[in-house]
């Protein structure tokens, strides 16, 4: 483990901008936090998390997937994809580290998605432990220990230092790339810091949120629950909960008619909306009943059946401080509950 | 007043004059509240709540719900009861299968507002007289209720319910509000410097048309932007123009409907302060037609759905839009 003091923080981001990108949560006009590329003056946000989870990094709201330019009877196929520079995105959290995995069980499985693919390479992941959880914090029901992120590389900051250990290969080059700016040491001062971390999640209100019985073995049970109608009655079918959600991977493909030919691109999608999976008979989910019922089956129980009990949910809290109505998967969670126990 | 409010609905639900009761219902924090329809006295008993955190607007809910069999008691806000008669003007409530009960309002804050004044971790908040005392996972803070007011509150238009079949509680007075004075700042930029602001604004959202799920005013049947046949539905922006243009279109469409009733800003998931570009219209509508609050009534005329000889010309763009 390797030390740094808190004021030397910027000469370090310099050190690494120089290299390649850096993108640190920072605070922007409206005093939201959110992930900006690193120049000289900008300081790291105080914010617990950032609006928009770091999902963007590898799979944007949109993206141009390609071009095709008519000329006469000549189609030309373009792929728009230049070379992906190397980055690094620093800060974040543990909740949205170990949403990369959730999303590599989707874009990196047969058949591999190149586009995420690409991104996921040239990027190096660097976390930061959380010292002050939310009320709205439930990571640690997915078995994520806040105070010790995943990550390429994982960092802990108090008053004084900042303190960074290498996790994986590419984490090591990140840190040997910095080396001579760091000291060795800070154990202590981490071990003490963590400990006071897992007694506030200790005390988290949604600590002791159970998800037992939720996975593919209750499946219809679950889906044929009459407790929807409640839980979706207010719901207005926007698509907050699923944009500001770090594990929503779903994307809609659609072509932009340009005059002289066809860009084609994706963006996110939300299975909130009516025009959802769209096909000639409309959409397969008819009402918002279902439409709500959808996302939460995805996440709670189609997900977790088909990765090993893996849930499609980080706890990272966002949807709970932004739906318009408040309602969410930890109410839908509770809810449903009674019908699996 | 939750009181008063559970002995109304239960008395009138055992009666039998009305079948169901629109409201608000607790969650798992204090501030997290849902609009909730209940059809019986214990599920009320359990769930019902009001509180300074009640501040959804459930007048929509009643475009789907009035249309239902029986009818159903609604509590409305001042601030509501003008979406209420706006959308009756607009017939898309049913009026005789709701029984509105109005409830006064000292403003309603919410957890957003608590977390941007620096209070994290909320566990509980009691009201003491002008202040609230929250508990949080870091020991306990007091903030001033005025201080705890998101913008829409703070700038008040009305305590006074427009419609209502009976109240409870002390009515209030429409207010002397200053919310015309950012929509004059902002008429007071340069066209640049107003452009920038917009962009810097409307360059944060993500298009989840929370706004526009939420707007009372926003009622078709099936929006634009949802349909692939207009040739502009988008579930993204295609360049940062097209955010501009789905904002401003919706603020168009809205003109001379909106009631500001600030859910669109409530709402946004980006802090977009989306109701400037309503105030904006509702500012130009009173200075060219004459001071017109929409929701008012539910039987006169609305300025741009209606014509006099003393109508401006459509030449006054030309001397509008401020300063050069």
């Amino acid at each position: 483990m390797f030390k740094l003091p808190v004021e030397k923080l910027s000469a370090l981001f310099a050190a690494v901008a120089g290299k390649e990108a850096l993108y640190i949560p920072a605070d922007d006009a409206s005093g939201q936090a959110r992930y900006q590329r690193w120049h000289e003056g900008m300081e790291m946000t105080h914010a617990l998390n950032t609006v928009r989870s770091a999902k963007d990094f590898f799979f944007p709201q949109t993206e141009n997937l390609v071009d095709f330019k008519v000329k006469g009877k000549e189609i030309e196929i373009i792929d728009p994809r230049t070379e992906h520079e190397d980055f690094v995105i620093f800060g974040v959290r543990a909740c949205d580290a170990r949403s990369f995995t959730v999303l590599d069980k989707v874009f990196l499985a047969d058949p591999v998605d190149s586009y995420y693919k690409s991104r996921r390479e040239h990027g190096t992941i660097v976390t930061l432990a959380c010292t002050h959880p939310e009320e709205t914090c439930f990571c640690s029901v997915f078995g994520i220990d806040p105070a010790q992120p995943e990550g390429d590389a994982r960092c802990w900051m108090d008053e004084k230092n900042l303190y960074i250990e290498a996790v994986t290969e590419k984490g090591e080059a990140f840190v040997a790339s910095v080396k001579d700016q760091l000291a060795e040491g800070g154990e202590e001062e981490v071990a003490a810091q963590q400990k006071a971390t897992r007694a506030v999640v200790e005390k988290l209100p949604l600590h002791k949120l159970s998800l037992e019985g939720f996975g593919g073995e209750n499946m219809l049970k679950l889906f044929n629950s009459d407790k929807w109608a409640g839980l979706s009655q207010s719901c207005l079918g926007c698509g907050t909960c699923t944009f500001v959600c770090p594990t929503c991977q779903c994307y809609d493909i659609r072509d932009f008619n340009t005059g002289d030919g066809v860009v084609r691109f994706r963006c996110w999608d939300s299975c909130m909306y009516s025009d959802f999976t769209k096909m000639s008979a409309g959409n397969p989910r008819l009402t918002q009943l279902e439409r709500f019922r959808q996302r939460f089956m995805h996440k709670l129980v189609y997900f977790p059946a088909n990765n090993n009990g893996e849930y499609g949910c980080v706890g990272c809290g966002r949807c709970l401080a932004k739906c318009p109505i408040s309602m969410n998967i930890v109410k839908v969670a509770k809810t449903l509950a009674e019908e699996v126990r | 007043m939750q009181e008063m409010m559970l002995a109304k609905a239960k008395e009138l639900l055992q009666s039998g004059a009305v079948q169901r009761v629109l409201g608000w219902q607790t969650g798992e924090f204090v501030y997290d509240i849902t609009p909730a329809v209940f059809t019986s006295a214990e599920e009320m008993d359990e769930k019902f709540v009001y509180s300074d955190f009640c501040g959804n607007n459930l007048s929509k809910y009643l475009i789907k719900e009035s249309r239902k069999e029986g009818k159903i008691l609604v509590f409305l806000k001042p601030c509501d009861t003008y979406s209420f008669n706006q959308l009756i003007k607009e017939h898309r409530i049913v009026r005789e299968n709701v029984y509105v009960v109005g409830v006064p309002c000292e403003g309603k804050t919410d957890g957003e507002t608590l977390k941007a004044k620096g209070i994290k971790g909320i566990l509980g908040i009691k009201a003491e007289g002008d202040n609230f005392v929250v508990e949080t996972l870091y020991g306990e803070k007091t903030i001033a209720k005025a201080d705890a007011l998101p913008e829409r509150c703070l700038n008040c238009k009305s305590k006074k319910h427009m419609v209502y079949d009976e109240l409870l509680g002390e009515e209030g007075e429409v207010l002397d509000s200053h919310r015309f004075d950012m929509v004059e700042k902002l008429e007071n930029m340069t066209p640049d410097e107003r452009f920038e602001f917009w962009r810097g604004e409307l360059s944060r959202c993500i298009r989840c048309n929370a706004c526009r799920n939420v707007c009372p005013a926003c009622s078709c049947e099936k929006c634009v932007f949802d349909n692939d046949n207009s040739g502009i539905a988008q579930k993204a922006a295609a360049d940062s123009f097209e955010e501009k243009m789905f904002h401003i279109i919706r603020a168009f469409h809205v003109a001379g409907r909106c009631t500001d009733c600030g859910e669109c800003s409530r709402v946004c998931p980006q802090n977009i302060p989306l109701h400037l570009l309503n105030r904006k219209f509702i500012k130009d509508i009173n200075t060219f037609y004459g001071d017109f609050q929409a929701g008012e009534d539910t039987e006169s005329r609305a300025p741009l759905t209606n014509y006099t000889k003393g109508d401006v010309e459509p030449s006054i763009v030309y001397h509008k839009g401020g300063k050069n």
